[in-house]
């Protein structure tokens, strides 16, 4: 078979009714494109939900007082009676129990020489650090000696650093964080925007539990010595439902609650929830794929209604180039070609058009831009595909023509 | 080749009591009824006869465009009845060539790709393919209007532009269907002085026409009547070896 005549004769084809090619390609266009942005969101949410996750962690448990879990809906922590020391002392002694913290936060005004920033100071125990597997990229983490001691000290995340030290420099300074002179020993490594799920997480500042709770945000009435959470890391290797079970046993019974009555804490992980909303994502971008599938088999049944017209229109064509001695397999390959050249050019503009939408939702969405190779290819690949099926059949009805009676077609 | 060791006075084109049934529901339409007729190579034929005498049939069936109810052809000493489909594609691309009367050329290409797409399609290696479609068309006179389309030249040019495509592959025998057919009487002995010139450079030509001007140019004229051969006549000058039997 001859490509030669094949490719040139369904390039000019293509050409001489721009209108008609357009109007053709359009529910190619329409797939390529929500094929790109499917591709394209659902790599993004991949993306995002793996940093949270490897940020979270899979094998942390988090602690909340009051009851989460009211219906099957989260309805936030918060309420409640907190936890005390004593939990995480005994939570420690659990064999599976590598390591844990208490947390205490409260939304602070910190104040350095240099500016003014509102942020949050976070109470934890020396093993925070280890649980959130986050550690400090300037200066040192403090000790356990400095928690007991209720040391005035505090780790600043990126964002509080920046904002507070604009000029860098701010291991060794002092800030007064509502007030409390504070002095800054380290800066934790970026754990960066983590998407809705609790803001940008570099924005915060990290100092001794005691010290938060005696000198920050004062203690409780019912609890002495309270926490408002506790972090839980899980050894490696142990099932982390299993943990999940054995954490409510105890903390069951250390806040003596009868058999049948409700939980008043919940044991989350968190790593599981960004799972769930994972799959959420994943059902969404099933849907567009769908939509894709669909508009692409529209836009192929298009290609076709249009081809068989076309085959129609230039039978003498057909007829003629038999005459002259095109095989049958030279008409089919022509049309074939131009089937293929109709979808494939459908698919560039859809991908142009795709690129837009992909740009469009990073912006509303601020996520990062994923368009990769594999997407690009996959979109075209699937207009080229679209061609080559929807195509060959007015070109094999074209190739089967006779060439006489294609001759005398008027 | 095969064609090349056929003797020059063995008929090139050679046909066996052929017959073209065309059915239309119930009616039967003798297009042709038992037709003998064999032209031997170098031969200048013209087919004259009434409308619907079964010129044209005959024409398609020479052609390998069209295959008989029955009977047999032989083009180059080559059974049509045995070849196939891509065998009878690539008899006409080598050893054929066609002029309409309707031109028949591609609308959106310049002569110069109208005439060079025979050799797009060929099988065989025929050497650089612009050079000899631009080759034709100054053997037809049109080598100034290359990049002319069809809609661009006048109905003589544009059968020109036919005969150099026909051309393109030096086939060893022309067919023509009532080429002058839509031709002017000036434009008609243009285009039949190249025909003779064709043939005297040895292709076979066959020409079915109306007009007697045109037939004159030929050394043998065959009349049709109701699908049958009425009369065969040669001129004595021109007559070649006619009554040869494959
Ligand atoms: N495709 C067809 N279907 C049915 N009948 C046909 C077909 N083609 C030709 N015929 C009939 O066959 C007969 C011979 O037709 P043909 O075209 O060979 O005549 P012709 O001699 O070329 O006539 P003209 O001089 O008008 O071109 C006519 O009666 C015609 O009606
Ligand atoms: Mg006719």
């Amino acid at each position: 078979m001859k490509f030669g005549v094949a490719t040139s004769s369904a390039a000019e084809a293509l050409f001489s009714n721009p209108l008609r090619s357009l109007l053709t390609m359009l529910g190619i266009i329409i797939g390529v494109a929500s094929v790109m942005v499917m591709m394209s969101i659902g790599e993004g949410a991949k993306a995002q939900i793996d940093k949270q996750i490897s940020s979270v962690g899979t094998n942390v448990l988090t602690l909340r007082p009051g009851n989460m879990n009211r219906g099957g809906r989260n309805q936030g922590g918060g309420s409640g009676r907190p936890f005390a020391e004593s939990d995480i002392a005994a939570l420690t002694q659990l064999p599976f129990v590598q390591a844990a913290t208490g947390t205490l936060s409260q939304s602070a005004n910190a104040v350095s020489e240099e500016a003014n920033w509102v942020s949050t100071i976070q109470g934890g125990d020396a093993s925070y650090f280890d649980v959130n597997n986050w550690r400090v990229s300037e200066g040192r983490e403090f000790t356990a000696q400095e928690v007991q001691s209720g040391a005035a000290v505090a780790v600043l995340g990126k964002t509080a650093a920046a904002n507070l030290f604009p000029n860098g420099r701010a291991i060794g300074q002092r800030i007064r964080v509502n007030s409390v002179p504070i002095e800054v020993i380290g800066i934790l490594e970026s754990k960066g925007q983590s998407g809705g799920f609790g803001g940008d997480r570099d924005d915060t500042m990290v100092a001794p539990l005691g010290m938060v709770r005696n000198r920050i945000t004062g203690g409780n009435r019912q609890v002495s010595r309270h926490v408002s959470g506790i972090q839980v890391l899980v050894q490696d290797g142990y099932e982390v439902l299993d943990a999940q079970e054995d954490i409510t046993t105890l903390m069951r019974e250390r806040r003596k609650i009868q058999p049948g009555e409700q939980d008043n804490f919940a044991v989350v992980n968190f790593a599981d929830m960004i799972k769930q909303r994972a799959a959420a994502t994943e059902t969404m971008s099933m849907l567009l794929a769908f939509t894709a599938a669909v508009s692409l088999i529209v836009g192929g049944v298009g290609v076709m209604n249009i081809m068989l017209v076309s085959v129609t229109e230039r039978t003498r064509e057909i007829g003629l180039r038999m005459a002259i001695g095109a095989r049958g397999g030279d008409i089919l390959l022509q049309f074939l070609f131009e089937a293929i050249a109709l979808c494939t050019l459908g698919g560039l503009i859809g991908m142009a058009m795709g690129w837009v939408g992909v740009f469009a939702y990073a912006q509303i969405a601020n996520s990062p831009m994923m368009v990769s190779p594999i997407i690009i290819a996959t979109a075209l690949g699937a207009a080229a595909s679209v061609g080559l099926i929807f195509g060959f059949f007015p070109a094999r009805r074209a190739a089967q023509l006779d060439p006489i009676q294609a001759l005398r077609h008027d | 080749m095969a064609n090349d060791t056929i003797a020059k006075d063995r008929p090139i084109i050679s046909c066996r009591n052929l017959s073209k049934i065309y059915k239309m529901g119930d009616e039967e339409v003798r297009a042709l009824d038992g037709v003998d007729l064999d032209i031997a190579e170098g031969e200048f034929v013209a087919i004259m006869g009434p409308s619907g005498s079964g010129k044209s049939s005959l024409m398609n069936l020479i052609g390998a465009l069209d295959r008989p109810t029955s009977g047999e052809m032989w083009i180059s000493g080559r059974a049509l009845s045995e070849m196939s489909r891509d065998d009878l594609a690539d008899l006409r691309n080598e050893t054929l060539g066609f002029v309409f009367q309707q031109f028949n050329l591609l609308a959106r290409q310049d002569a110069f790709q109208n005439v060079r797409l025979p050799l797009r399609y060929a099988r065989r290696d025929l050497g650089d393919s612009d050079a000899r479609a631009k080759e034709c068309l100054q053997m037809v006179g049109l080598g100034d209007r290359m990049d002319h389309r069809p809609m661009q030249l006048s109905g003589g040019q544009q059968q020109r532009v036919a005969i150099a495509r026909a051309l393109a592959n030096r086939p060893r025998i022309l067919l023509a269907d009532e080429p002058t057919g839509a031709l002017d009487t000036k434009t008609t002995d243009e285009i039949m002085h190249l025909m003779q010139d064709l043939n005297r450079q040895g292709i076979t030509v066959v020409v079915i026409t109306h007009e007697n001007e045109v037939a004159a140019y030929a050394g043998r004229k065959i009349h049709f009547r109701d699908g049958r051969i009425e009369s065969d006549t040669a001129h004595p000058d021109v007559q070649r070896a006619s009554g040869a039997r494959p």
